[in-house]
């Protein structure tokens, strides 16, 4: 499993009060002595004390014996998961089984080992009703089944929480299935051609044996080379229908598959080993045959597996986000629904920490919007009532009241996404170097067939017609057609292990050779965060500031966390949040302070100034006398200087593609080392989608995209290569063809230098089997082939492209000097 | 030799029957995950079994 999905739970620790030398129970992590659990066991949270208890009562103590890394701490999010039981929930990740029983796959957080899955599958002990409950470790994927009658999917998703394994839906549940199925027909097929194969071939042994020797016995020859017949006809017409498909498939539409000459050369190698066989003379091609169906299998389904783990990741990162609003009904309580049931006129609470569910208006409240995923805007905006929110920006500071007044299909977000579609769809496929070649190939080899047929027809009309199709079965083009998709399989695999998702291997051509790059900033270039950059005051005011900051989930709150992470800070009480100011309270008997220079100053604050330098300016008072300075700003990420250098000096013409304030790009532009012209500012969603498009009608080179926004998803889709980077939102990981899992654009670099290494492999690949295939088309030419030379030659040549491929090196290490 | 005319269609009913074998196994989900039981394997205990029989797999 990449890093990158199993790394969501761990960004959620964060760090917690006065540490203390014994740990929690549960977690381990420093537990604060508190007066509730004096007398047992000490926990870090509420979360884990209530994890502990449950396993406690249910007698499943067993769990900390078999872990082998401390647990997650568990963080009560308070959910009650009511919408895993609304009907649109339902419909969409639900199944009922034919003996009334339900069923479900949940994505679930937190699992890492084998006591998560011993504990998981425990949940029918724990909960009444559950009948069954099976974890993938390596998906992190539970399938549970339920007694509608006894208990609900609330209460089970409630009871995982609380064990702290968070769930959500599994978004791929639908294709999941279909998938499924098509593993193991694929497999099934391996299964039969490989029987078939090594039983022809034994057969063949035998046969070569006599042809080696004295000769044998005329009725035993005869004998074997029917069961080889039959066994043949059985692999062709089971496993071996796939290629007649494909070729079928390819003539129809009028192109030039590599299924093409396998379907042909298979057909005429049978063709004329039936007729020989009938006749009783002449080489049979069956052990050729039947090898060749089974290693073109084994080489399709290795393709297929390294597409479904990368397709697997994705959709696992995508059932993260959230697909749950908390609904007021009119008795003012509160309700979660599932996203899909949101309709205009009804009233949603937005937390702070919130993804905005729908587009609106809001009613109530005072908070700040950051719509960097949705705009690329850097500093968040302020909303009180009647100010317009968007869904997909998040809630920074308090709660917000909103009223929807468009759900689903019809925000902007999703028309947004609706274009992203529409720009993934236009877009030209790249034709794949060994495609490309194919078409060549096939008319190379069906000319030079001719050719021997017309050189032999003079001397000898039945020998020309056997070296004709001798020609053709030596030349089927098994190694060609395994060079890529092996070389590609063992790129993204590897990719894989470093975090860096590959779906589809066509990327890899259009990265291989440098074009034109297009980065967008916020987020990408830099953090999308505010970072603190400066800090004027004495160390000991940083205590009390973090006191006040902890739990708040602003970005300035956020930025001193990020800043501080292991300083202890003392309780604070009487905290008030004033959103879009600052916070204040009283620490250790002193009030404090922490807000913008303005606020400071109207609530009576003396020595109050701004810091010299650029950023959002915050102000630390101690008993309203100003005492320490700080500013923040969305800084450049650490390597984004070198590596948009080192991008230029592999070829890559560089350039900036914002939808921030045209200053800011220009300012980060210099920064980074883009000319001025390169960078361009203020691009609305639909801008950044033409500009792709323009260039890839104006340059005849790669155009790459890379960005992190939902504003980037449809030049990401639209781009020839479409990058999404680390912390990016759902669109454009949906519509990238590659996720960086690692933040930074080191891994940019990696993914460059690999796909170059991997192109090299496939060149050799090709070259291999092409030289191959020449020596087969001369031996052919001369008369010479023999079926014994046909039968070693194609396995070799196979086996070849099979080894260069394992061994070559992709993404096997990083790129010189590119390493952190 | 003439034994082999009666051993080979013997032996190819031996590989039917591996064949078949296999493909009761893909079809039932055995290959489906190949990491979870190794680790499933260690623990001591059992869960109790579904008290109605589960005639159904997950994937079909």
């Amino acid at each position: 499993m990449p890093a990158a999905v199993t790394e969501a739970p761990h960004r959620q620790r964060e760090t917690l009060g006065s540490a203390s030398r014994t740990g929690c129970a549960h977690c381990g992590l420093p537990a604060a002595p508190r007066s509730r659990h004096e007398a047992g066991p000490l926990f870090c949270c509420d979360g884990c004390a209530t994890a502990f208890s449950v396993l406690q009562e249910a007698g499943l103590t067993q769990y900390y014996e078999l872990r082998e890394r401390r647990p997650v701490a568990v963080r009560l999010n308070g959910r009650r998961y009511d919408e895993f039981a609304h009907p649109a929930f339902e419909s969409q990740y639900v199944q009922t089984q034919p003996d009334g029983a339900r069923h479900v796959e949940l994505f679930i957080e937190g699992v890492h080992c084998a006591a998560c899955v011993w504990l998981v599958e425990r949940l029918p002990l724990l909960l009444p009703g559950v009948l069954r409950a099976e974890l993938q470790v390596s998906r992190s994927l539970a399938t549970v089944e339920w007694d509608p009658a006894r208990t609900d999917l609330p209460a089970i998703a409630r009871a995982l929480s609380t064990l702290g394994y968070p769930p959500h839906p599994f978004r791929g549940v639908k294709r999941e299935a279909i998938r499924r199925a098509a593993d193991r027909a694929a497999l099934l097929r391996i299964g039969v051609a490989g029987a078939i194969a090594v039983n022809v071939m034994l057969a063949a042994l035998a046969m070569y044996s006599g042809w080696l020797h004295d000769g044998m016995e005329r009725s035993l020859e005869r004998y074997f080379r029917w069961i080889s017949l039959v066994l043949s006809l059985a692999t062709l017409a089971g496993p071996g229908r796939v290629f007649f498909a494909g070729a079928w498939a390819a003539v129809r539409a009028r192109t030039l598959h590599l299924d093409l000459p396998i379907a042909l050369a298979l057909g005429a190698a049978f063709a004329r080993g039936s007729i020989n066989t009938i006749v009783d003379r002449g080489p049979v091609y069956f052990d050729a045959v039947a090898l060749l169906v089974f290693l073109l299998l084994i080489g399709r389904y290795l393709q297929q597996r390294g597409q479904r783990l990368t397709a697997d990741a994705s959709e696992l990162l995508a059932s993260l986000t959230p697909n749950a609003a908390l609904v007021r009904q009119p008795d003012d309580s509160t309700r979660e629904l599932p996203l899909s049931a949101l309709l205009p006129g009804m009233i949603v609470v937005v937390r702070p920490g919130d993804t905005v569910p729908a587009d609106g208006v809001v009613l109530e409240g005072d908070s700040s919007i950051d719509s960097a995923l949705l705009t690329g805007e850097s500093r968040p905006q302020r909303a009180m009532a009647g100010t317009p929110v968007f869904a997909g920006t998040i809630n920074v500071a308090g709660t917000l009241i909103v009223r929807v007044d468009r759900a689903g299909e019809a925000t902007r977000v999703a028309e947004i996404l609706h274009r992203v579609e529409e720009s993934a769809n236009r877009r030209a496929p790249i034709v794949i170097l060994a495609n490309r070649m194919a078409g060549y190939f096939v008319a190379i080899v069906l000319l030079l067939a001719l050719v021997t047929l017309g050189i032999w027809w003079s001397h000898d009309p039945a020998g020309a017609v056997d070296h004709a199709i001798a020609l053709l079965i030596v030349t089927c083009p098994c190694a060609l057609a395994m060079a890529t998709p092996l070389a590609v399989t063992v790129a993204v695999g590897r990719a894989a292990r470093r975090g860096i998702l590959v779906r589809g291997g066509d990327v890899i051509e259009a990265l291989a050779t440098p074009g034109t790059l297009l980065l967008d900033k916020t987020g990408t270039l830099t953090h999308g965060k505010l970072t603190l950059i400066q800090w004027e005051g004495p160390e000991w005011v940083k205590p009390f500031v973090l006191a006040l900051e902890r739990d708040a989930r602003h970005p300035v709150a956020a930025a001193f966390q990020a800043a501080w992470p292991d300083m202890t800070a003392p309780n604070a009480v009487d905290v008030c949040h004033v959103p879009g100011a600052g916070v204040v309270g009283s620490v250790a008997g002193r009030a404090v302070l922490v807000g913008s220079p303005a606020f400071a100053a109207s609530r009576g604050v003396e020595g109050v100034r701004s810091p010299a330098d650029a950023g959002t300016p915050v102000v630390v008072a101690i008993d309203g006398v100003a005492t320490a300075f700080a500013g923040f700003a969305d800084t450049l990420r650490g390597d984004s200087a070198a590596s948009v250098q080192r991008l230029r000096a592999e070829g890559w013409c560089v350039r900036i593609l914002s939808g921030d304030d045209r200053a800011v790009v220009e300012r980060v532009a210099r920064t980074v080392g883009v000319a001025r012209d390169d960078a361009i500012g203020g691009a609305s969603p639909e801008a950044k989608l033409h500009e792709v498009e323009r260039l890839r009608i104006a340059a005849r080179e790669p155009v790459v995209m890379v960005g992190d926004g939902v504003n980037d998803a449809a030049a990401i889709a639209a781009a020839s290569a479409g990058i999404a980077v680390h912390g990016g939102a759902e669109a454009s990981l949906a519509s990238a063809d590659v996720y960086l899992g690692r933040p930074g654009l080191t891994p940019l670099l990696e993914l460059t230098e690999g796909a170059r290494r991997t192109m090299r492999i496939i060149r050799r690949n090709i070259a291999f089997s092409l030289t191959y295939n020449a020596l087969g088309v001369f031996l052919a030419m001369a008369g010479l082939i023999n079926p014994l030379i046909a039968a070693i030659l194609m396995p070799v040549s196979s086996i070849t492209v099979l080894l260069a491929s394992w061994y070559g090196r992709s993404f096997e290490r990083a790129p010189a000097g590119a390493r952190q | 030799m003439s034994v082999i005319y009666l051993v080979l269609p013997l032996a190819l009913l031996v590989v039917g029957a591996a064949v078949a074998a296999f493909a009761w196994a893909a079809r039932r989900g055995q290959f489906d995950d190949l990491d979870t039981p190794a680790l499933r394997v260690l623990h001591e205990d059992h869960i109790p079994p579904r008290s109605k029989r589960s005639g159904t797999d997950a994937g079909d």
